[in-house]
């Protein structure tokens, strides 16, 4: 499933896309260590695969959760270069 | 198999009991400051609705943002799944539902079996569902059903700008005072809801069958506003919108296999 987590307010959209085909076949779940803030948590989803979601306490705060890892032009993000499968995606 | 399926929303509880895939009870109730009191009174509603003993029921699940109160539930199911399999139930033609809530919108595109393939959840937009509606047809002290169907009378385009309800409705009181008429602050709020729901629903890819399910299918200038906005004719909306995550969480209380 692609889950698309986030939120939109006043200045924009801020959600994160997960491919969960691709975490239910991903052996190392990078994203979970290299995520400062631990946004990405471990779950079994309704259909019995091993896959990861994003914080419930968190997806309302994403844009704040990810400011430190987000001035302007530094290349890959921790989560995206921790997903060598390429499931993720963030909107801003 | 007989099965419940129990939707403890941010309003209502909803329940559904199949016999197989036929609902033979539901019953819905305005949830409370105790929630699994409510849950137990809903449940014991159905179980009469459906004439047959609570402990014919073999298996339940719950659903819904107060889905892990209710402790006796076999399975615990997302709204998501639950709210995809149920759409995909009323019309196997469904390929993307949009559950509107009273606190939350949410879009969720089904494959040719009911399962899940893509998922949109819109948090903290309460300007963008069912109660922002219901505190605006109060403001105006008009009840919401007239409310609803106003906005079908004005052609007004009135742009609300606020992303928060607390500012959507001090933006509609300044419409109060200006004597807007009531038609056209009611398509003016259906409108901003409409728009910040079609956004949510664009970061899905839509595809064909749209369905709208959950409390604001109900309300008729919502969905009218809601298809200009995305530009679609054809929005299929089944008979007992509010229950349709309750029929998803039963009929996959069914179909989960044990261990
Ligand atoms: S590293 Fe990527 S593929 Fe693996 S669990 Fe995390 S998001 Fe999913
Ligand atoms: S940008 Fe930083 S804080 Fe945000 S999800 Fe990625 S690693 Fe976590």
């Amino acid at each position: 499933m692609i889950a698309n987590y986030g939120y939109m307010d006043g200045s924009g959209e801020y959600y994160i896309t997960i491919d969960t085909d691709k975490c239910a076949e991903c052996e190392g779940k990078m994203c979970i260590a290299a995520c400062p803030k631990g946004l990405f948590v471990p779950i079994e989803d309704d259909y019995g695969e091993d896959v990861v979601e994003i914080d419930s306490g968190k997806v309302k705060e994403l844009k704040y959760q990810c400011m430190d890892c987000k001035p302007t032009e530094k290349p890959p993000l921790p989560c995206i270069s921790a997903c060598t499968p390429g499931a993720l995606k963030h909107s801003w | 198999m007989i099965s419940a399926g129990i939707d403890v929303g941010s309003k209502n509880i909803k329940v559904v009991i199949l016999d197989g895939d036929k609902i033979i009870g539901k019953a819905i109730q305005t949830g409370s400051d105790d929630q699994e009191k409510s849950i137990e009174e809903t449940l014991n509603s159905a179980v009469k609705d459906a004439k047959i003993e609570r402990s014919a029921i073999e298996k339940i699940a719950t659903t819904g943002i107060g889905r892990k109160v209710f402790k006796e539930a076999d399975y615990v199911i997302t709204d998501v799944t639950a709210g995809g399999r149920g759409i995909f139930e009323c019309d196997n033609a469904v390929r993307t539902g949009i559950d509107v809530g009273a606190e939350e919108s949410k879009a969720i595109k089904v494959n040719q079996v009911g399962k899940v393939t893509d998922s949109a959840v819109n948090e903290k937009c309460a300007a963008g569902s069912g109660s922002f509606v219901e505190s605006m047809a109060r403001a105006l002290g008009i009840d919401m059903k007239a409310f609803a169907e106003l906005a079908l009378s004005s052609d007004a385009k009135i742009p609300m700008n606020a992303q928060c309800a607390v500012f959507a409705e001090s933006e509609v009181v300044s419409l109060i005072a200006q004597n807007t008429p009531q038609k056209d602050i009611s398509k003016a709020v259906h409108d901003s809801i409409a728009s910040r729901v079609s956004s949510m629903v664009r970061r899905v890819k839509l595809e064909p069958r749209i369905a709208i399910f959950g409390g604001l299918a109900y309300n008729p200038g919502f969905v009218s506003a809601f298809k200009k906005n995305l530009e679609i004719e054809d929005i299929f909306i089944p008979e007992e919108p509010l229950f349709v995550s309750a029929l998803g969480a039963a009929l996959l209380a069914q179909e989960k296999k044990e261990g």
